[in-house]
This record gives C-alpha cells, structure tokens and sequence, in this order.
C-alpha cells in the first residue's frame, strides 16, 4: 500500500486537510498519512482512519476533530479506525515533512538511514536548527512513542526525530 | 475450536500487555532518569494500545452480551486473568524492570512474527501492527541489558540477581493450554514450542555478551495461564481496578 492507494473525495479533502495531530498542530492529518480512505455514500461521510503507534493517545481526539469538522460542514460523519494495512512514515507526504521539520521535529529518513542513526552507527539525522548531521542518539523514545531524542554536537539544540517505521 | 477456545487465547495475549502495561505505568514520574522514564511509559502506552486492540475484537466481536473492552480490563478477577506470572512480577530496582521486559520482549517479538500469519484477520491485523513496536522495545531492553550486565559492579550484580530470580517464570512463555492449543489446531493461534530454542539462544547470547551467566536451574514457575497467579498480582489488580469497583460505571 502506497499513498496513491490511498482515496479522498474532492469535497471532503479540505475539510480532513484543516485537522490536524493534537500533539503537532502544524501537521495536518492528510499529511500525516493516517487517513486511509474518506468517501461520501448514502448521505454519510464515511472515513477510515488508521493509528500511528497502536497506543497513540491522539487518535480519540482525532476521531473527535473529524467528526466536529465534517459535521460543521454538514455532513453525517462515520469514522472508523482501521489497523490493517498498518500506518508506515511512508504514507507522510512531502509537505507534512517539510510541516514537521519547519515546526523543529526532524522528519523520518529512509529505513536504512533510521536504523544506522538509532544504533549510533552513523550520523545522518539533520539538526533542525543548524542543519549540520552531526547529530547524537540521546534517547530511543522521546516526548511521544513516535519520536527519539537527539542532540546536535555543533549548535548543541536538543530535538525530536520523527522515527522511521516500515 | 469454539468461541471460548479463542476468547481465552486471546486473554492469554493480551493479558500479558495489559499487566506489563500496568507494571510499567506504575513508573510513571519514578524512573530513574528523565529519558528512561519516559522511554518505560511509552513501551507501557504501545502495551495498552495492543491490549485495547485484542479487548475490543473480544467484546465487540466474539461476546453476546453488551461488554467493553473497559469491562474486560477493570472487572474480571484475579482467576479469570491469563497472563503469564512474568509480567506480573513487581519493579524491584531496575535491573528487575529491564531483565523483566527483555525476557517479555524477545518472545513477544517473536510471538507476534509468527501471528502475522494467523488465519484470524483480526489477530492478524493487530500483529502487524504490533509487531513493530515490539521490535523497538526488545532493541531498547536489549541494549540496556547489556549496558547494565557489562557496566560497574553494583550494575553487574543487580542485573545478574534479577537474571537469577526472573529466569524461573521464562519456561511459563512456551506452555500450551487446551484453548491454545484448538486456536493453533484451527490455524488462528501460534505453535510457541516452535520457537523456544531460538528463544533461550537468542538470550543466552544477550548475556553472554552482557559477560552474565545464564542460570542453570530445572525448576520453573507456572500457572498464570491457567489463571494461578503470585502473590503480586492481587497487589497489583486492587491498584488497577480500584476506581472501577470503588465507583461502578463511572467514565471520565
């Protein structure tokens, strides 16, 4: 499953594209990749969305924000979550990558990259201050399950890398 | 195998995170460092997600009467629960919490590999999903298993005591019960025998490096599968069920 797999209609797109992740507001849940299909059928706005992390604690709020905003725009909403195919970073878009490091979270790289940085085997993680990778694991799991903690060795910037999952 | 076979199979799987949820919750504000705190509440949120996963399925799908997965964590008794006495054991000092949860992690790992390819689309699907995050925790404990084992020689002995006290409850992990054993004929549950070697090697290589001894020991603990818990279980549900029974049906 890939994003083009993934199906929006046009008059629904604008109104999922306004949520956005409780934990990171300049994310919007499109972006995010956590909207696996919305479609309007018999009067209903049907929206399956899928978890990050299973235990992820955004995702009743999510639930929460796209029923208020569908309903403000007059639609029946049905949401439901899906966990199959599971949520990979690979469903974020350009865009939300771009939205979470200008917001100073550094996003997911490739796989092979993520597991070279978190075993501390290679410096590739971008500070999202200075830029520079020479960047160090501080902690597998950070202010949410989704992020580790890194610490820039040049311009000394505690940050969040957004962890890669496939 | 009939819907109560697999309703207890999957009590069995989802007890276990639910309890090592609990345990690790129980952290929360008294790690032992800022990162390792927040490291330890986050595995105890994966556990909680996946345990809310397996709940749901049961009470939504596979119960007739009008139950919640609430229902299913906060009001069965201390026998109807099936996790395996391992999880339940009690944070001691920190090498017990990580020995704990690297015992726990390599065989959830595993487990959840091998559930992937169950006949059950629902158990299926929550592996998947699962199966990630269980990779993560067992790379986590593993690491500090191996700082603690190999690092000054007030670590060395913690960890070593922890090791030694914990590694009667492993053998309980590869126990097939009759319910179990209908899910696995039936093609929904997982053959845990299957893999009890790649287990204990994979452990016994951990620790070796970790310059710990691997316990040589015949006796091994069990029950909690068929129900029969430690002594810290008790301790441990009047903690967590507490508000539920104190103030039935009360919701936030």
């Amino acid at each position: 499953m890939t994003l083009n797999d993934i199906h929006i209609d046009n008059q629904l797109y604008p109104i999922l594209k306004n949520v956005s992740d409780p934990e990171i507001p300049v994310l919007s849940i499109i972006d995010l990749g956590v909207v696996r299909s919305a479609h309007l059928e018999d009067g209903k706005a049907k929206v399956e969305i899928t978890p990050t992390y299973s235990g992820c604690p955004a995702m009743d709020m999510i639930t929460d924000e796209v029923e208020k905003a569908l309903r403000e725009k007059g639609y029946e909403p049905e949401v439901k979550l899906i966990l199959s195919p599971a949520w990979t970073t690979d469903w974020m878009t350009e865009e939300g990558k771009k939205a979470l490091k200008d917001y100073g979270i550094a996003p997911p790289t490739d796989a092979v990259s993520d597991k070279q940085a978190l075993l501390g085997n290679k410096k590739v993680i971008e500070c999202t201050n200075c830029g520079s990778t020479n960047t160090k694991l501080v902690s597998q799991f950070a202010s949410t399950a989704c992020k580790a903690m890194f610490q820039c060795e040049d311009c000394g910037e505690p940050f969040d890398y957004f962890k890669c999952l496939t | 195998m009939n819907n109560k076979n697999l309703q207890q199979y999957i009590y069995s799987i989802a007890d276990n995170a639910l309890i090592l949820g609990q345990r690790l919750g129980e952290l929360c504000g008294h790690g032992p460092t800022l990162e390792t705190d927040i490291a330890l509440t986050n595995i105890a949120l994966d556990l909680l997600g996946q345990t809310r996963s397996y709940y749901q399925y049961i009470a939504q799908e596979l119960m007739k009467e009008d139950q919640t997965e609430d229902d299913l964590a906060f009001l069965r008794k201390e026998r109807e629960y099936r996790n395996v006495q391992l999880v339940e054991q009690p944070n001691h000092d920190f090498a017990y919490i990580i020995v704990r949860q690297y015992f726990f992690d390599v065989f959830h790992h595993r487990f959840l590999s091998r559930l992937q390819r169950s006949k059950n689309v629902n158990l299926e699907a929550i592996a998947s999903k699962s199966i990630k995050e269980a990779a993560y925790h067992e790379r986590f404990s593993g690491d500090w298993l191996k700082r603690l084992g190999d690092g000054t020689a007030e670590s060395h002995q913690r960890a070593q005591q922890a090791v030694d006290d914990l590694w009667v409850y492993t053998d309980e992990l590869f126990h097939t019960t009759d319910d179990d054993q209908a899910c696995i004929d039936a093609g929904h549950g997982v053959d845990v025998t299957s893999f009890k070697s790649e287990y204990f090697q994979v452990i016994t290589d951990l620790l070796e490096e970790a310059t710990l001894k691997v316990p040589e020991t015949e006796f091994f603990q069990k029950g909690g599968k068929k129900g029969i818990h430690t002594e810290h279980m008790g301790y441990l549900l009047a903690e967590m069920q507490y508000m539920q029974r104190t103030y039935p049906d009360m919701k936030w």
